[in-house]
């Protein structure tokens, strides 16, 4: 610590240079952990995914549909523990970018299927009870000011009602929590028996099935099974881990990961560059004063460890305060207005951003600071 | 010339040879020196006769190619870079005609830098170092940077610094090279003072025999090799 006077001092020596390099780095940090927000929403899905639960659809597209009757054939099969539908609604609220999921569902099924959706006893039971009952995850609530008792007025171009009506209204019975910080609570359940019995066409016709298993290290020996129970039909199934099935949508944008990694990787590089001229000049233009510390008794390793200190100084209050200021950005919520239900900044990412900073610390400081170790101080002197 | 006084410094047979590419500059041949404990020596000699080259040597800035440097009985020659610095640290002021404080210190951080390296607590190093500028009388100046001082100033907080250790032997070298007349007087005036009243051993190199005539003792320096008269 009480070197640290000395090593912010010298950081202050070029005050336009240092405080433009600190913002090149904040900025970078900046885009890491924003980054890291939106590769974490696209793979949010995989992360949360059930061990245990299969995804069974059409053979050709998730669009096609399956028979309402597949569920009970499915729960016939060895391995599987129950099943339950799904349908794709598609419908929106007040206008087209207030995108959320809406997917009408069995509810006894769903509580037992995803006991990752928290939901009150009394909540739990008032959409047991109401036939146009509908629960909405916490964040989908708080986005649109929804509150237990509203009535929900979602317009839908694909399943008109018989009454010939674009409209369907829903009343919120309930708000579920996420179990965990990555389970999805941007979606909006209501009940299949009024969708069914309401649907101007598709009656018996589901989007896809949710399958639990007991045995998750059967999971390709029962999809298998469930895809040769259906073969040869007019609607065939192709069967995979909820896990494969959410990675799977997420690669239709793209690799997400690679993409990320790549744009991180260019701006650190560029980053590197920067800080690492700006510590090549910070030893360069203080040549004679650096000698004069190892003429006084600085070690080698002490003014190495002084460079270094201003390196890791620069890159820790930069990058420092770039991942305050992405985690603050991220904390604003998803900038989709709901593309991106689960959005938020990662600790494993935030501990890689710390060990990054290091790492730039370190590969910016390094020649420098051997550069000033080496120095001979009666040569230096001279200067 | 050991006049009853412990011998401080003794310099036996140094060779310093510098390398310019394929060239050997022999800047000092088998040079022999003894400085007695409290003595104020000056060096002369024209530029490029090895008075910073033996400057060096005898402060562990610089290695000799052969010989053997002792100071206070010890061969620092022989000393590893590690244990040299801390002997530096331990036993060495230094003044430089640059003064080379560190012009994003004040002049009381410049003065308390040395003391970084020892155990002192902060309240026990300020203390020094603020009795360091006490006796140079800088007190009043401590919290300006150096940019805010004058040459002479800078030069007084350049001895505080020196001196702020207690060190065994100082070394000046040219400490009056970059001020006028009177600021380089002042300077002296205190060197003296530092020699006289507190017993520091000096060498100090000059070129100007005004400010050699300030010393007890002044070895002139010919190409490598010491003598009592200037060379004619």
């Amino acid at each position: 610590m009480k070197y640290l006077g000395l090593v912010w001092g010298n950081l202050k020596r070029r005050k336009l240079r240092t405080l433009l390099t600190l913002l090149s780095v904040l900025v970078a940090f900046v885009l890491f952990g924003y980054l890291a927000a939106i590769r974490q929403a696209f793979s949010a899905g995989v992360d949360v995914a059930g061990a245990d639960r299969l995804i069974v659809r059409h053979k050709v597209s998730i669009i096609q549909f399956l028979p309402e009757t597949y569920e009970a054939r499915m729960e016939q099969i060895p391995g599987v523990a129950n099943a339950m539908h799904m349908t794709w609604f598609g419908g929106e609220y007040q206008k087209p970018t207030n995108f959320f999921a809406q997917i009408p569902v069995v509810p006894e099924e769903l509580f037992d299927m995803y006991p990752e959706y928290l939901l009150s006893d009394a909540h739990r039971a008032a959409f047991l009870a109401t036939r146009t009952g509908a629960i909405a995850g916490r964040r989908t609530a708080e986005r649109f000011g929804w509150q237990v008792g509203d009535r929900i007025p979602i317009k839908v171009v694909a399943w008109r009602r018989k009454d010939g009506a674009g409209f369907w209204e829903f009343d919120l019975v309930g708000i579920y929590d996420g179990a965990e910080k990555g389970t999805d609570d941007t979606q909006f359940f209501f009940r299949h028996d009024y969708f069914e019995e309401a649907r101007a066409w598709g009656s018996g016709l589901v989007g896809w099935y949710v399958v639990r298993i007991d045995d998750p290290a059967r999971a390709a020996e029962v999809a298998a099974a469930i895809d040769a129970e259906f073969a040869n039909s007019p609607r065939e199934t192709k069967a995979e881990p909820e896990g494969a099935f959410v990675q799977g949508f997420a690669n239709q944008v793209g690799d997400i990961g690679l993409i990320m990694t790549a744009i991180v990787a260019a701006v650190f590089f560029t980053i590197l560059l920067v800080a690492g001229n700006t510590m090549a000049y910070a030893v360069r233009e203080r040549t004679s004063e650096l000698a004069m510390l190892k003429a006084i008794g600085f070690t080698d390793r002490g003014v190495l460890g002084l460079v270094l200190g201003e390196s890791l100084l620069l890159a820790g209050v930069g990058g420092g305060l770039g991942l305050v200021l992405a985690w603050v950005l991220v904390s604003t919520g998803d900038p989709t207005g709901g593309s991106l239900p689960v959005f938020f900044f990662p600790a494993r990412d935030l501990a890689i951003g710390i060990l990054l900073i290091a790492v730039l610390a370190l590969a910016a400081g390094i020649l420098p600071a051997l550069q000033a170790q080496r120095l001979q101080i009666a040569d230096a002197l001279r200067r | 010339m050991n006049d009853g006084r412990g011998l401080l410094v003794r310099v036996n047979s140094v060779d310093k040879v510098f390398h310019r590419g394929s060239e050997e500059i022999h800047v000092l041949g088998g040079l022999d020196l003894e400085i007695p404990e409290g003595e104020f020596l000056a060096l002369m000699g024209p530029s490029g006769s090895g008075k910073s080259t033996l400057l060096n040597l005898l402060g562990g800035l610089d290695r000799p190619s052969q010989g053997s440097v002792e100071v206070g009985g010890q061969r620092i020659d022989r000393l590893s870079d590690r244990r040299l610095a801390a002997w530096r640290a331990r036993h060495v002021g230094l003044v430089f005609q640059f003064y080379n404080l560190m012009p994003v210190l004040n002049t009381l951080q410049n003065v308390e830098l040395p003391l970084l390296l020892t155990r002192l607590s902060r309240t026990r190093r300020r203390e020094q170092a603020l009795l360091a500028l006490d006796i140079v009388g800088l007190s009043h100046r401590q919290h300006h940077f150096p940019r805010q001082l004058s040459g002479g100033e800078q030069q007084r907080a350049g001895i505080a610094r020196a001196i702020v250790t207690d060190p065994t032997l100082l070394l000046c070298d040219e400490p009056t090279g970059d001020l006028d007349r009177k600021s380089g007087d002042e300077i002296l005036d205190l060197l003296q003072a530092l020699n006289r009243e507190q017993g520091k051993t000096i060498v100090m190199v000059t070129h100007d025999l005004h400010a050699a005539a300030r010393a007890t003792r002044t070895l002139y320096l010919t190409k490598g090799t010491l003598t009592r008269e200037p060379e004619a």
